[in-house]
Order: C-alpha cells, then sequence, then structure tokens
C-alpha cells in the first residue's frame, strides 16, 4: 500500500494502533439530529464512524450530507459510505469531488444491496461500474489526478479507499469472495471492513487467508441491542447466524419475561459484553486485523463498557 | 431464441376494445414458448368468449409466419389478409410487433406478449433461462464461457458481489445461482483462475445504447477483406 494516509484512521493504523469505528445509519427524514447525537456519543471511543448509504436498497437521505455534518458539528472523522447502486460514473465522480471539498477523507466503496430488495422494488439500479471499477475510479482521481477516463482534475482529492467483505460463506463461494478482495486490493483499496461475524474460528481462519494481501482489515461487529434485532440478523442478514447460546440468552430478556426495563437494559449489556469483548480480545491478541468495526446503530451508550482497556 | 411471456388477456382486451374483427398473428420463429397457429387460434376463442359475455360482436382470423422479424417473409404472408381486418394482433417478440407495423403502417398491430429476453429452456430447471443480455461486447472469453451481464442481477464486471450466500444471489430470495460463484467453480476446474483474478476495468456503454444499428456495408467490408486476404494467400 504506497498512498499516503490521508485520514485519522489511516494514520492510526499505520501508527500500528488497533483501531475502532462505530457505524451511523441515517434513515427517510429530514433531520440529522439523532446522527448528531449518535456521533457525540461515540465520538470518544472511535477513530472514524461509517455513515451509511441506503442500506438494504431502502431509499434514504443522501449519506454525503451527515458524514459532512457529523465532521463539522461533532468533530468526529466519518467513513462515508457510498454505493454504485444508485449512481453512475459520472455521478459517482461528482460525489468524490463533492466529498473532497467538504473534508471527507475515507469512502467505503460498496455495490450496495440491489434496489429490488428496498423499499422501492421497481428502482432501476444503475451499476455502471462496479465496486472494483469505482475504487479504481477513486485510484484515478487520488494518485493521478485524474478522472477514470482520464480527463485532469483541478485541486487534489486526499481520500483513503476502504472495501467491504463478506467472511460469511464457505468452500467455493468464500474462495470467490477472497479471490475478488485481492483484485480489489490490488486495485487501490486501503482498508478492508467486515461484514457483521459472530464465529471467532471461522473469522480468525478468514483473518489468516486474507493475510496474503497485506491490507489492514477491521473486523465488524454488531452489538444486539435485543432479541428481536437479534432474530432479525439471523433470519434476514445474508449468511449472518447469531449464535444460538447468545440467541437464548438474549430470548430470556424479551419483555414479557423481564418486564423490568432497567434490569432488562443492565441483563442485555452484560450479554454482550460477555460475548464481545473476549472476541475483540481475541481478535487483537491473535490476528493481524488492524481493529473492530462496531456496528452498534443506536446502542453506542455500550461502547466505554465495550471498548474499555482494549 | 427470444423468450416472451403472454399479456394478460384483460390487457389484450382493453387495447382491441375499439375493434370488432382481428387478424391474430402468431410467429413461427425464434419466439418461445411457441407462439404459432395453435396459440394464435386459443386467443382468439378467449377474446371471442370475453367479447360474448360483454354482449359484443367479434371475429378474428388465426393464422402465423414463418418468421414475424423479416420484413419481406411477413409481408407475403399476411398481405393478401390484412385488408379484411380492422387491426392486428401479433404474437411475436417486440421486434414481430414494429415489423408488422413498419409493413403495414395503415393499421395498427398490438403486442399480444412481453419480451422478456434472450435465452433458452433449461430442462432440468423445467424454465427459461436468460443467457445473453446483447452488451456489445461480449465477455465468455473471459468467464469460463458463462455470462455475468446476463446471469448477475447487478451485472457486475468484477464480481462475486457481497450479497451472495453459498453460492445463491441475494435477489430471488436466495434461489438463483451467484454467475460470478459458478465462474470462479468452472475457472478453478479448469486451471484458469487467473482469468477470475484479473482486474476487468470500466465497460464502454455506449456499445449498449440505444437506438442502435449496424449498417450493411460494415458486414460487406468484412466479405471483402476476408476475400483479398484469402486471394493473397
Amino acid at each position: 500500500m504506497s498512498r499516503p494516509a490521508y485520514s485519522n484512521l489511516m494514520k492510526a493504523i499505520k501508527d500500528g494502533k488497533f483501531v475502532f469505528t462505530g457505524e451511523l445509519e441515517p434513515v427517510k427524514t429530514v433531520s440529522l439530529d439523532y446522527i448528531i447525537h449518535s456521533a457525540e456519543m461515540m465520538k470518544d471511543y472511535v477513530v472514524a464512524a461509517n455513515v451509511t448509504d441506503g442500506p438494504q436498497g431502502f431509499a434514504y437521505i443522501n449519506s454525503l450530507v451527515p458524514s459532512m455534518k457529523v465532521q463539522q458539528e461533532v468533530g468526529l472523522e466519518t467513513i462515508y459510505q457510498c454505493t454504485v447502486r444508485d449512481r453512475n460514473r459520472i455521478a459517482l465522480m461528482a460525489d468524490v469531488l463533492a466529498a473532497s471539498n467538504v473534508g471527507i477523507k475515507n469512502i467505503l466503496t460498496l455495490s450496495g444491496d440491489h434496489a429490488a430488495l428496498g423499499d422501492n422494488p421497481g428502482a432501476k439500479p444503475v451499476y455502471d461500474l462496479d465496486c472494483s471499477q469505482f475504487i479504481d475510479l477513486i485510484s484515478h482521481m487520488v494518485d493521478k489526478g485524474t478522472d477514470i477516463h482520464g480527463n485532469d482534475i483541478d485541486g487534489k482529492v486526499e481520500i483513503n479507499i476502504g472495501s467491504a467483505v463478506n467472511p460469511n460463506n464457505e468452500g467455493e463461494p468464500l474462495e470467490a469472495e477472497i479471490a475478488k478482495l485481492g483484485r480489489k486490493v490490488r486495485v487501490g483499496a486501503d482498508f478492508i471492513q467486515t461484514q457483521t461475524v459472530f464465529d471467532i474460528d471461522k473469522t480468525k481462519d478468514f483473518l489468516k487467508e486474507i493475510e496474503k494481501f497485506n491490507c489492514p482489515i477491521l473486523v465488524g461487529l454488531f452489538p444486539l441491542k435485543n432479541y428481536g434485532i437479534a432474530s432479525y440478523f439471523d433470519k434476514y442478514i445474508p449468511g449472518v447466524n447469531v449464535p444460538k447460546d447468545l440467541m437464548k440468552r438474549l430470548k430470556k430478556t424479551k419483555k414479557k419475561y423481564m418486564p423490568d426495563k432497567k434490569e432488562r437494559k443492565k441483563t442485555i449489556a452484560d450479554i454482550n459484553l460477555d460475548f464481545f469483548r473476549p472476541f475483540m480480545k481475541e481478535i487483537k491478541q491473535n490476528t493481524k486485523a488492524a481493529g473492530i468495526h462496531c456496528m452498534a446503530v443506536h446502542y453506542e451508550k455500550l461502547f466505554p463498557r465495550l471498548f474499555k482497556d482494549l | 431464441m427470444i423468450v416472451t411471456k403472454l399479456k394478460s388477456l384483460e390487457e389484450i382486451y382493453d387495447m382491441i376494445k375499439p375493434y370488432s374483427n382481428v387478424l391474430i398473428a402468431g410467429c413461427d420463429g425464434c419466439c418461445q414458448p411457441p407462439r404459432g397457429i395453435h396459440e394464435a387460434n386459443n386467443l382468439g376463442k378467449m377474446l371471442k368468449l370475453k367479447k360474448m359475455v360483454d354482449g359484443e360482436k367479434f371475429d378474428y382470423k388465426a393464422t402465423t409466419v414463418l418468421r414475424q422479424c423479416d420484413d419481406k417473409i411477413a409481408a407475403t404472408a399476411l398481405r393478401s389478409l390484412v385488408d379484411d381486418y380492422d387491426a392486428i394482433i401479433s404474437m411475436a417478440c417486440g421486434i414481430g410487433v414494429q415489423i408488422l407495423t413498419k409493413v403495414f403502417p395503415e393499421k395498427l398491430t398490438f403486442p399480444a406478449q412481453n419480451t422478456m429476453f434472450n435465452g433458452a429452456a433449461d430442462h432440468e430447471k423445467n424454465s427459461y433461462v436468460e443467457y445473453c443480455n446483447q452488451c456489445g461486447d461480449c465477455l465468455l472469453g473471459i468467464t469460463g464461457g458463462i455470462c455475468p451481464v446476463a446471469g448477475c442481477a447487478k451485472s457486475l464486471m468484477n464480481g462475486p458481489c457481497g450479497g451472495q450466500i453459498d453460492g445463491k444471489c441475494e435477489v430471488g430470495d436466495y434461489k438463483i445461482d451467484c454467475a460470478w460463484v459458478n465462474i470462479y467453480k468452472r475457472l478453478k476446474k479448469l486451471g484458469r483462475l487467473d482469468l477470475f483474478e484479473k482486474y476487468r476495468p470500466k465497460r464502454d456503454y455506449r456499445l449498449m445504447t440505444s437506438p442502435s444499428f449496424i449498417d450493411f456495408l460494415e458486414l460487406d467490408e468484412i466479405e471483402e477483406e476476408i476475400n483479398e486476404k484469402e486471394a493473397k494467400a
């Protein structure tokens, strides 16, 4: 990886720090108060926060604006998630230029969940470029000072490029995913964030396998705020299986079994800490992962205890 | 072959509402499932029954054409019939409908079908499957003969995406194969993973921009070039 570290995230990784990133999810709204509030809550515990871009194909507020506002109003660096689902190469370049103008230093390149899965299922998905080609596009802009067609850009684009990977597969489908990741790193990805994982052994095997790419990777974790979220994850998120023990423990915290709100919240927090702290310690101590990407959307208040002394 | 799907009877009925005497033209060309004389007759019967229920008079003639997409064949097959009818219903693909429109401009031709894709029958799956998306820049030589443009829901050049689980696609409830996992499996089996690992740069979508045409002269030029080279050799 020869590209300079432009972002705090990349600087921390290059300095050898074990980094934490959080996640902010803007939804179908004109207000960003809750995003600012969440960012405030996590700002002391993470080096940067991802800002999601229409997850699951839903039509939400454009992620560039909250990415900018969180940096400007909260002082927390953001990782602007940008999918190729909704933008052709012209729109992608326009957004990268705009992101540069407002001081964004990280872009996570994503293909995006297909529009057919979202809340406007008849929408025409774009996919003019795929994710690797989007990395190529940003690489052109950052490293060569041109757009992807070779036209000169006025001024410098200083952005580090993120890429996502889904380790939740086995056999040849996982081999294909790994080979694709290698392609993305060769094209110019600076860092990688994984999809949510729950299986430590599989995760360690996966991390070992991709060491050859020599690209910093942040392991994706998703603390479970309640049983409903856990069962949603288990059922609907591709390839993600929440461990049965964890599901069992969380099931006991359902309102009907545990009517006291305070007790319920404390128990859920303890369950998450019991599961994720040893998980993260293992990742930190016994793998070459660069950090943890913690997708605790609306559960930032767990961060102080979750990351303590890690 | 071009795979088509019959429109609902209601939609066809609504389109031809002002007409009481129509010519229904099947197509014996590549259109699949078959939409020949038998299917043209069936449609005529259904429309007649519906008109009867509504207390309206309706006459039709069912016929078929060897290939509706060939203007000379279509004109020869239908010329003697067209004058006797108020309108035409074409049971061909969208090309057939437009060729009849061009050949018989004085009549309105209505489509009985929706044109779905370029594909073929898969007898194991008991269905028609899309194979080609007419991208104008065939990649099959570097993808082990499996098309990611037609076979991948996102038409990715550098797949798979993170939406595949166990080789199945996120679109269609994980029932359809991920084209990129199949490409990987095939290239691995044939010892050509070098092709998989290679980065494929951005495509030129001008090749897919409509309306498009290829000049007959271009084909003649290729012919001439071959003749010249053969003569020299």
